[in-house]
């Protein structure tokens, strides 16, 4: 199987203050790094998830991987061609192939187009003449389970589902070889959520399409995904197949993520890992490992050198000291 | 005095649309006992907002309430004038919103926010100042004097809900009303949250009526669980009697299609097909039988009348009748 995408020890940095200002401010350095050294691959048909809380840089890597915004280090490589090198005009092409799922499903849709426009708008940005805009929204609506008068509707008049669903429609009016899912199911209710998956799930298997999908809610990943990514801080903890981390997660964030989902039962007894205090700043990050100040089982060497990366298989690895 | 904080009876909220009226809760009854916490849990639309905003009083201009009482300490709000209302708000009786960062004012600091809410107690600033430290380390805010002079946005979402949650206890109010509270946070933070309500819960002796549709969050914190389905409520008991044996079948269905109770890997994840339905014109008969899987002949047009399936356990529904 080749990798469709490509991505080693990508680097995202953001400025906070200007140089003369951490000059005299005594800071050493006017950027953080919102992603360090991220490394992953997705191959072809392939579902890959990314899971962390809000700030560790999940949507971040998913606009750098989109070129939307420029890694500082490392290389992004679509179909062997680099991405973080290419001019504005290679980047619109490569842009065709990808398409974004916002995370805000009303937000991201313009108030003032008609669920028709809105989905074949994808065809006026890339200049497709050929086609039939009219056609092609009846069936991008069917593909999403909508009906074909939703073509002239708006925004205003759709439920969360159905923006979801407009949303889906919009990603796929391109063919695209990956679809990169930003919270798909966040803000929807339970039985919404299901739906919204299964949808996933379903055109995926129609269309072989790749998926990166980026969540903060664990157990939603495991229907999806083959396999899986914890970020922490801008940085990769554990990676490996969805069923192996399931199945025995290693790494103490991954293992107080699972167990931090309520369960909807009223006895049941939680071996719950709780996590003190807050997710540290990106300005100041912790010395040695940069979970330490929150993890439960925290040694001498956490406090001092960084992990090494812990291998368990070919596919499954994580950065701690004392893997579980 | 009862032994009931809040007790709604027979409260029905309709809005004037153009298309008539919409019926956002219908013949709602509930009681919110002493020191307890009572979850009421449903899917949007369901009529959860209407029935906050109608409990505070701040309801949208276009709505009417055709019938019910709202006792609140002995006292029905829907008597109450403006001005008696404001007492209680914040005083007695204070809500925990959703999105802590607009709840706070973002260009005032935090002391200032926290000293200026303590408006009715006639004490010096210095003694303000000082209750705000001692409530912001009573949530958890380590340092919490030096944070008086920072602004909002220099906290997480964590903290800020953690700030806004101990400004709605200044007052020691006897009912928080919290409206979905950890739905913009993490997973791990949720968990703090809820253990904060519960903490601050007992210590304080308040009762809460927590508002969410997170089941499983419910399923932690709650004594008992009000389910509500299209401006009804369709179930009520313990949470026990919710979680274990749920009777009205969208109590079941809603158990059943959370992706994250589903531990199996799935492809083809359990929904609850079809639509709610239209609260202008409702369908005779009962509310929930267009999606319902044990429809019947009498859900038709017989509206389900609201009986006890055991001890503390109700519900609304022609198949625990039979």
């Amino acid at each position: 199987m080749s990798a469709l995408l490509q991505v080693e020890n990508a680097r995202v940095r953001f400025r906070v203050c200007s140089t003369l200002q951490a000059l005299f401010g005594g800071v050493s350095d006017p950027c953080i790094d919102a992603v360090r050294d991220a490394s992953f691959s997705i191959d072809e048909g392939e579902t890959f998830a990314l899971v962390g809380e809000s700030g560790s840089g999940k949507s971040t890597l998913a606009l750098a991987v989109a070129g939307l915004l420029p890694a500082a280090e490392g290389s992004i490589r679509f179909e062997g061609a680099e991405v973080t090198t290419m001019d504005t005009a290679a980047l619109k092409a490569y842009r065709r192939h990808i398409a974004f799922m916002w995370q805000n499903p009303v937000g991201s849709l313009s108030p003032r187009l008609s669920v028709g426009a809105l989905i074949t708008e994808p065809y006026r940005i890339h200049r497709v003449r050929e086609r039939d805009l009219k056609a092609e929204s009846a069936r991008l609506l069917k593909m999403v389970g909508l009906p074909p008068e939703f073509a002239a509707r708006y925004p205003h008049q759709l439920s969360g589902g159905q923006a979801r669903r407009v949303g889906v429609a919009r990603a796929l009016a391109l063919d695209p070889k990956l679809i990169i899912a930003d919270e798909p199911t966040a803000g929807l209710d339970v039985s919404v959520q299901g739906e919204i998956l299964n949808l996933l799930n379903r055109l995926r298997s129609d269309l072989g399409v790749c998926m990166f999908v980026i969540t903060h809610n664990l157990n939603v990943v495991r229907h999806i995904s083959d396999r899986t990514a914890i970020m922490y801080l801008g940085r990769f903890v554990e990676q490996g197949p969805t069923d192996d981390i399931f199945a025995r997660p290693r790494h103490p964030y991954t293992l107080a993520l699972l167990s931090a989902n309520p369960e909807p039962d009223p006895d049941a007894v939680l071996e719950r890992i709780e996590l003190k205090g807050e997710i540290p700043s990106l300005r100041d990050r912790p010395a040695g490992c940069e979970f330490h100040t929150r993890c439960p089982f925290v040694g001498d060497a956490c406090r001092q050198t960084f992990p090494p990366l812990h291998t368990v298989s070919a596919a499954h690895a994580l950065t701690c000291h004392f893997p579980r | 005095m009862s032994s009931d904080v809040l007790t709604v009876t027979d409260l029905s909220v309709h809005y004037r649309t153009d298309h008539g009226a919409l019926q956002a809760l219908r013949h709602v009854n509930l009681d919110v006992p002493r020191g307890s916490i009572v979850g009421v849990v449903g899917e949007s639309g369901c009529g959860k907002s209407t029935l906050i905003a109608s409990i505070i009083r701040l309801l949208a201009g276009n709505a009417f309430i055709p019938n019910g009482r709202i006792e609140f300490e002995s006292r029905n709000l829907l008597d109450l004038d403006e001005a008696a209302m404001r007492d209680l708000r914040g005083n007695r009786m204070s809500v925990v919103f959703q999105d802590p960062m607009s709840t706070l004012n973002p260009v005032l600091t935090i002391g200032r926010q926290m000293t200026d809410i303590q408006y009715r107690r006639n004490a010096s600033r210095a003694d303000k100042q000082r209750r705000a430290v001692e409530m912001l380390a009573r949530v958890g805010i380590s340092d919490p004097a030096s944070r008086l002079g920072q602004f909002p946005h220099e906290f997480s979402g964590g903290m800020q809900q953690r700030i806004s949650i101990a400004m709605a206890l200044q007052a020691e109010p006897a009912l928080l009303i919290a409206d979905e509270p950890t739905t913009a946070l993490d997973a791990t933070l949720e968990v703090q949250i809820i253990h904060l309500l519960k903490d601050l819960q007992t210590n304080i002796g308040c009762s809460i009526l927590f508002i969410s549709h997170h089941l499983g969050v419910i399923a932690e914190l709650c004594d008992y669980v009000v389910v509500m389905y299209a401006g009804e409520i369709v179930e009520e008991g313990t949470a026990r009697d919710v979680f274990h044996r749920p009777a009205h079948p969208y109590t079941e269905k809603l158990l059943q299609c959370d992706p994250a109770g589903i531990a199996a890997k799935s492809r083809s994840l359990p929904t609850i097909p079809g639509e709610i339905p239209d609260l202008v014109e409702l369908p005779a008969g009962c509310i929930f039988k267009n999606r319902c899987g044990y429809v019947m002949e009498r859900c038709d047009n017989v509206v389900p009348a609201w009986t006890e399936s055991a001890g503390t356990h109700f519900v609304s529904c022609h198949r625990t009748q039979t």
